[in-house]
This record gives C-alpha cells, structure tokens and sequence, in this order.
C-alpha cells in the first residue's frame, strides 16, 4: 500500500482501499471519524488549532497555512461561508479532479469540519464549468449520500452542528481560479478580481465572513484531525509538512498524478515515477507549477520539491503541475503556448494585463513566422517589465516569469529567430500597430 | 423556444441553494438550462432567464460574453473540444488536432461540419493533461486518444444522432 515513499497514502486513499467513493467503504475504513471525534470530544476552537500545528498549507498555489487563515475568520458576524476551490483551470493541473472522482467523501468530511471549526452553516464547491461530468457523476452522488447519513443537514450526528453543502459550477474562465473572482463568479457577476482588502475572512461571498480553500487542502483535514499534528508531519519538511500531489505531465514516459511526501526531489519524481523522459533524451526545462511558473533549467534537478527550496531555486511549488520540456521541445514555441494562454485567459479588467498579453502574442507570432529582428527579443523583455508589479491580479503577473526565464535560459534560440533586418525606427514594428488598431 | 415549465420547476430547485435575496447567484446554472435543448442561446432563451431571475437582460448579456461555455450562435449538436494546450500538445495534440479536422472535413482551425452534427474547436487545459491527447464532447471526457479511437467515437455519435431523429 502506499508507495515507496510513503507507507499508505494520505489524499489518494482510493489508491490503497478500492471502491472508497462508497460511503460503506469509506466508513469501514476511518471514514466520517474524524468528524465523529471533533463533534464529541472538540470545540470548534481545537480543529482550528490541530490544523494550525499540523502545519498545512493551502495547496491551491500561494501555501498560505490553512489554520491561520481559519483564524482571521470574525467570531461575531454571522452568516459565515465556506468556499471550495474546484477550479482547477492552470494548465497542468489535474489532481483536485482524482480527489473529487475517486475520493470524494475524505473532501466532504474535510468541508463539514472546516465548517465546524469557523462555525459556518453554509459550503460551496464551486467547479470549473467543464466538471459538469465530474459533479454530476461522482460529487453529487457522494454528497447525497452524506444527507442520507446525516453528515450533512440539520444536527449532525445528533450534535448541536448543523450545515448545508452545495455545488455550484462556473462556466469557462480561468480568472475563476483567483479567489476573489471566484466570489463574484458565485455572486452571478462577472468572474473579475476585487480589491484586497478586505479579505475574503472578513468581507467575502455576499460580504460575509468566508474561508476559501483548494480541494487538495481541505482533504488534508480529517487525517489531521482523526490523528493529529504530529502524526501528519512524518511525512514533509518542517516548513512544508505533509504530503502533495503532484500532477506530472509533458515530455515523460509516465505523466500523471503522484503523492509524495513535501522534500522530495524533482529527480525522484521525473526518473522513479515518470518512468524517466521519453526515448532516453535530456530534461531541458521544468514548469513546476503549470504556465505560471517561471522555468528552470536540468542543473535544478536535485531541487527539493517544497515551498521554500523551489522558492531558493528562483521557481516556485505552487499547484505543483510540473510540466517537463526535453531537448526535443522549442522553447520559443513552449513560452508563445504559455502567453497565448494568458491572452485567452486574460478578463480584460485592467491594462497591462489585457495589453500585455496581446503584444506579446504578437511579437511571438512575428518571431516565429521569421520576420523578427533583435529589437523584437527586447521588445519581449521590455513588455514584460512593464507588466510586472503593474497588473490588478495575480494573473497579468504569472504571465512574467515564464517569458522572463525562457528568454534567460534559452536566449540562442530566441536570437537564432531574429533573423531579419533590423528596423530603422526604434519601437514596435509598423506590422504590430497596424494588428493593434 | 427551450425555457419551458420543465425549466423553471429545475430553476426553482436550484434557487434554494442560495439566499433568497441571492438569485442572480443562479445565473450560471440559468444560463446551462436554457442551453441544454440546442447547445446555444437564442434572444428568447436569454430574456427567458432574465426574466426567471428577474435580472436586467444586459447583464445577462454580458454574463454570456464573459463565460467561454455559453455561446450565442448556432453549433453543432455535438461540440468536440480537443485540448491543445501545453502539456497536451507535448504529447503531440497539436497534430492529432490537424488530421483530426482534416478527417472531419474542417479548415486545421475547426469550425462545424456540414452535416451540422459537431462543431470542433481547440481549447485550453481541461485538467487530463496525462492522457493527452484529450477531448470533451459535450463536456464529456475522452482521454488517452488515438486517430481510430475518436473517429469511432465520432461514429457512435453520428449513429446518435441518426437514432434519435
Ligand atoms: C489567476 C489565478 C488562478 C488561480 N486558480 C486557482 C485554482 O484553479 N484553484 C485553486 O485552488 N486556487 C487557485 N488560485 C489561488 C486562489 O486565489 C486561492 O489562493 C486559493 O483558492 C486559496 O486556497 P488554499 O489556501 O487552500 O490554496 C488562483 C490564483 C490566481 C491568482
Ligand atoms: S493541457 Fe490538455 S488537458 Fe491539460
């Protein structure tokens, strides 16, 4: 059971115990417990606490420790919610959908308890529109059968506890994933960002107090409960502690998801798991969390995949998608895939983003179709700069390190395409403006 | 016209999710009923939830403009979204979507096909990045594809179709 790295998985418990998407199974096998033990023998205060010492952090992409956040929630202000980020939109993300399909009820249980500890009486999953399959099919079902057992509706187990869980699906936008768009999405607006503060703890869905958290982070919280902080952090590093999924895709043997305790290698995970790169050839680049990420090079390899070590590495962990680049792979090609991304993705709030994003793209479509010249790399560089530190979200500034790192590592190549005559008049090319007006 | 009584019984159930003086949080799963018949929206089906959530129809509009899933032009009974993002195209997705179109009879960008039966685009990640390449047709996944397996799957839809006429 488990793998070599861990002796019984932590979230991808349908990997040890077959058919656990059953309510039956999942019971027989430590299922609902946890919840059973913080109605019975805990204050709401005690799950916030275990969760804090447990030293989870949110999976979603910014780490921030899960029982901290919990903590900012305002005791006196009623109602509160809950909300599950199911969004799962970064390209090369692909682990919250094996929890939702394979194990839905550990998320549930997580949900309730989370409710319990912020004293909330109303969650959401909101999912991307395209988990339509993925709620109807498998969500659904598990949530129902909570109902039927009554983890779910008025006075739970008997207790005083009482909470209702709803889905909810977006209908296609990345931006969805941030979290306050998110929030606008489920209110019936448009999913743009809003200004922080106030944070979503204190002012959030309908202006009330509301936790937002990943799938992958709230599946963590019935194994801490059940059996404590100190047993979750055997597996991990002392600032990063416990297990991750890691969603592995691109240019390997074996793509897929793998959980693994936090401090373990890129090597182990590319070689042992991925089953190494496809026809024996070299790792040229590594995006350890999906277009956002900013790439580093094959001497990065031995890195250990936790939030501080990938942060020293110049990178960061993020969602943990590592999509890997061999020496087969146009870089300029791969980063142009990233920027068009972010163009589609963009929500058109604010300036840098929206006009960022469209030079660009058209500066790497200029590039590649042979026109470029030297001045057209700097060009790359220059918008990025201007991008960076200027964008309202998050979004606009995922869309730097990835250009930023592609031009650094593989300059040659962006240099072998600025194949044309130099411009005469410094700035953008005459073609661009006129794409532009 | 697709909002019939069917629809508004669905909506009703679907209101009480949220708080009472919260219905356009349920403009989302509005927008699905309303699309569920024809895989578009006409200018009925959108004053129909409008109307349903009683809601300005501009924001509705703009609801629709914002959300890539909603469309307001006529497709395909079927629509075949093949990923072609990143890590699907380093599994060779960009290819598999070019001959994927040329079978279909498209232009290598798609586009819908004569029959009116499927309308094949390109999109971004849909979180199956590992069994690349990918699609969804009407959302519903299709992974770990080859040429031969979407094109059976391709017929069994067109057999589908033909059924159910
Ligand atoms: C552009 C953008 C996209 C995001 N997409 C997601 C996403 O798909 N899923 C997710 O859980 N968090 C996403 N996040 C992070 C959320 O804003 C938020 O930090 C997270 O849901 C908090 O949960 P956690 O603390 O459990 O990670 C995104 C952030 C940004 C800026
Ligand atoms: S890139 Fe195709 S599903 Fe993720």
């Amino acid at each position: 059971m488990g793998n070599e790295l861990i002796d019984k998985y932590v979230l991808f418990r349908h990997r040890d115990v077959e058919n656990i998407h059953q309510i039956e199974v999942y019971r027989a096998n430590d299922g609902y417990r946890a919840l059973e033990k913080a109605l019975k023998e805990m204050q709401p205060g005690d799950v916030t606490n275990v969760v804090k010492a447990s030293g989870l952090r949110g999976r979603g992409g910014a780490g921030f420790p899960a029982g901290v956040k919990w903590g900012f929630i305002p005791k006196d202000i009623y109602p509160k919610y809950v909300v599950v980020n199911a969004d799962e939109s970064e390209p090369g993300t692909f682990k919250d959908r094996e929890i939702m399909t394979y194990n839905p009820h550990q998320l549930i249980e997580g949900i309730i308890l989370t409710c319990y500890a912020v004293g909330a009486e109303t969650a959401y999953i909101y999912g991307r529109g395209e988990f339509a399959p993925v709620f109807r099919d498998h969500l659904q079902q598990a949530v129902a059968e909570a109902y039927r057992h009554g983890y779910l509706g008025r006075n739970i187990l008997g207790s005083e506890f009482s909470m209702e869980l709803h889905l909810h699906l977006g209908a296609g936008a990345y931006i969805c994933g941030e979290e306050t768009a998110l929030l606008s999405s489920l209110e019936g607006q448009m999913g743009q960002p809003r200004s922080r503060p106030p944070f979503p703890a204190v002012e959030g869905l309908y202006a009330k107090p509301t936790v937002i958290n990943n799938v992958e982070t709230l599946t963590n919280v019935p194994p801490i409960v059940l059996h404590g902080s100190d047993w979750y952090r055997q597996y991990g590093t002392e600032k990063s502690p416990g297990t991750k999924i890691f969603s592995l895709s691109g240019r390997v043997n074996k793509p897929g998801n793998y959980e693994l305790p936090l401090g373990t290698p890129i090597r182990y995970l590319i070689e042992e798991c991925g089953g190494g790169i496809i026809d024996g050839k070299a790792v040229k680049g590594i995006l350890p969390a999906g277009a956002s990420s900013a790439i580093i090079g094959p001497d990065k390899l031995d890195t250990t995949m936790d939030y501080e070590a990938m942060a020293a590495a110049g990178t960061m962990l993020g969602s943990a998608s590592f999509i890997i680049l061999d020496e087969t792979v146009d870089a300029v090609w791969a980063a142009e895939k990233n920027v068009k991304f972010f163009k589609h993705e963009s929500c058109g709030k604010c300036s840098p983003c929206r006009e960022g994003t469209f030079w660009l793209v058209n500066v790497f479509r200029k590039l590649r179709e042979g026109h470029g010249t030297k001045q057209d790399v700097e060009l790359l560089e220059t918008i990025i700069e201007q991008m960076k530190g200027n964008t309202f979200c998050l979004l606009g500034e995922f869309v730097v390190p990835g250009v930023r790192t592609s031009i650094d590592l593989f300059r040659d190549e962006y240099e072998a395409l600025a194949v044309a005559e130099e411009e005469t008049t410094p700035g953008p090319a005459k073609d661009l403006i006129h794409t532009f007006f | 016209m697709a909002w019939t009584e069917k629809e508004q019984q669905e909506l009703d159930k679907i209101l009480k999710k949220y708080p009472p003086d919260r219905k356009l949080s349920a403009v989302l799963p509005a927008l699905y009923l309303a699309q569920r018949e024809k895989n578009w929206l006409d200018n009925d089906d959108i004053q129909a939830v409008a109307d349903a959530l009683d809601i300005p129809v501009t924001h509705v509009h703009s609801i629709i403009g914002f959300y890539t899933l909603f469309r307001k032009e006529p497709t395909g009974k079927y629509m075949v979204q093949v990923c072609t993002d990143l890590p699907c195209a380093l599994r060779g997705a960009e290819d598999f979507y070019r001959r994927f179109c040329e079978r279909m009879g498209l232009p290598p960008t798609g586009g819908t096909t004569e029959d009116g039966l499927f309308t094949v685009e390109s999109v971004v990640c849909l979180a199956a990045c590992d069994k690349a390449p990918m699609c969804q047709i009407n959302l519903e996944y299709f992974e770990s594809l080859t040429d031969d397996k979407i094109d059976q799957i391709i017929a069994s839809f067109r057999e589908q179709a033909k059924i159910q006429q």
